[in-house]
């Protein structure tokens, strides 16, 4: 895909928005549609765009496997830690009430704030993985 | 008045997608070029996602429109590019098979016969734990998507569950097809 001049344009073009979108559902997800799952898919097909447009050596400069991997990891660290902390703090697992002992909601709305945080973090750093992995191997099949 | 024309146009749409399903499920089923497979299963993806919004399940719709009509088409379009486009002839004939599904879809839909009617209030599930997740999600957890407390505070093990059934199926497929391996083995070539 290197020469299609309107795809790459409209791809640079239209990947902030995605980006920017996954953003808004993330965060927005306490009030609308949407969370940290549907963000992080919404970021892996952002980046499933990016390599399509402008190839896999481009994308695995912008975000690289070893990278990926880590934050796929990262993502399961924030949601299993935030129960922990929440453990550590005097309360059951994932119970968020003790993040704020006096305001319980406050605690909630933090608690669920960084889950969701987890989820978006690890399911975005899987898909683009997952892509990477099939376009990586269909490269190296066509070479032989 | 309006509220009864407003069901009827639900019904009609209702019957509307359930109809395109069934006929993009049998396509999906006849055809034998799996580009087209691919498509047609995006496709019902997408019909799925509208049913859901006229369910008035925009989360789940969400979800089945980026999952399932977009990142699942795009990696069964890589697993096409890897593999053959065209589905190879059956060995053998499939009337047994048809028989069993045929027989297991008629004592599915007998069993939908004993179901309480479809959205009234005061089905079992509505009485069970919604009421108290309605009531309580915003003054409990201050968080007006009850879908999204539920899934992240009240069913937080769950999803926690979920999210490491996403990584697992991440690692397992890095295992099997591994991207990095590939890319560090042209940069060495590339040098």
């Amino acid at each position: 895909m290197q020469h299609h001049l309107i795809l790459r344009v409209l791809a640079k073009f239209i990947i902030p928005f995605i980006v920017l979108y996954a953003l808004y559902v993330q965060f927005h997800g306490d009030f609308g549609p949407g969370g940290g799952f549907q963000a992080g898919v919404i970021v892996g097909a952002g980046m499933i765009l990016y390599t399509l447009i402008f190839g896999l050596e481009n994308a695995a400069r912008i975000a690289p496997p070893g990278f990926l991997r880590v934050m796929a990891a990262i993502g399961i660290l924030i949601y299993a830690g935030t129960g922990l902390a929440a453990l550590l703090l005097g309360g059951n697992y994932l119970d968020y009430n003790q993040f704020n002992p006096h305001h319980p909601a406050h605690g909630q709305e933090l608690g669920i704030f960084l889950v969701e945080l987890g989820v978006g973090v690890g399911v975005s750093a899987t898909m683009t993985l997952i892509f990477f992995a099939f376009s990586g191997r269909g490269r190296e099949e066509h070479k032989r | 008045m309006v509220e009864q024309g407003g069901r009827v146009i639900e019904a009609v749409v209702d019957i509307v997608i359930l109809s395109f399903l069934v006929i993009v499920a049998v396509a999906v089923i006849r055809l034998k070029d799996l580009f087209g497979v691919v498509m047609l299963s995006g496709i019902y993806s997408l019909l799925s996602a509208a049913l859901f919004v006229e369910l008035d399940a925009v989360d789940v719709a969400f979800t089945e429109a980026a999952v399932g009509a977009g990142i699942a088409t795009v990696l069964m379009l890589a697993t096409l590019a890897l593999t053959e486009r065209h589905e190879k002839k059956p060995a053998h004939r499939p009337w047994l098979p048809l028989i069993v599904v045929a027989i297991t879809g008629g004592f599915l839909i007998y069993g939908t016969i004993d179901l309480p009617p479809f959205g009234a209030a005061d089905n079992p599930i509505h009485q069970h734990v919604a009421p108290t997740y309605l009531a309580d999600s915003v003054p409990k957890t201050g968080v007006p998507n009850v879908v999204t407390s539920v899934l992240a505070s009240y069913r937080g093990y769950d999803t926690l569950g979920e999210t490491t059934v996403i990584f697992t199926a991440g690692m397992g497929v890095l295992t099997l097809l591994g991207a990095a391996r590939v890319l560090r083995r042209r940069r060495r070539e590339d040098d």
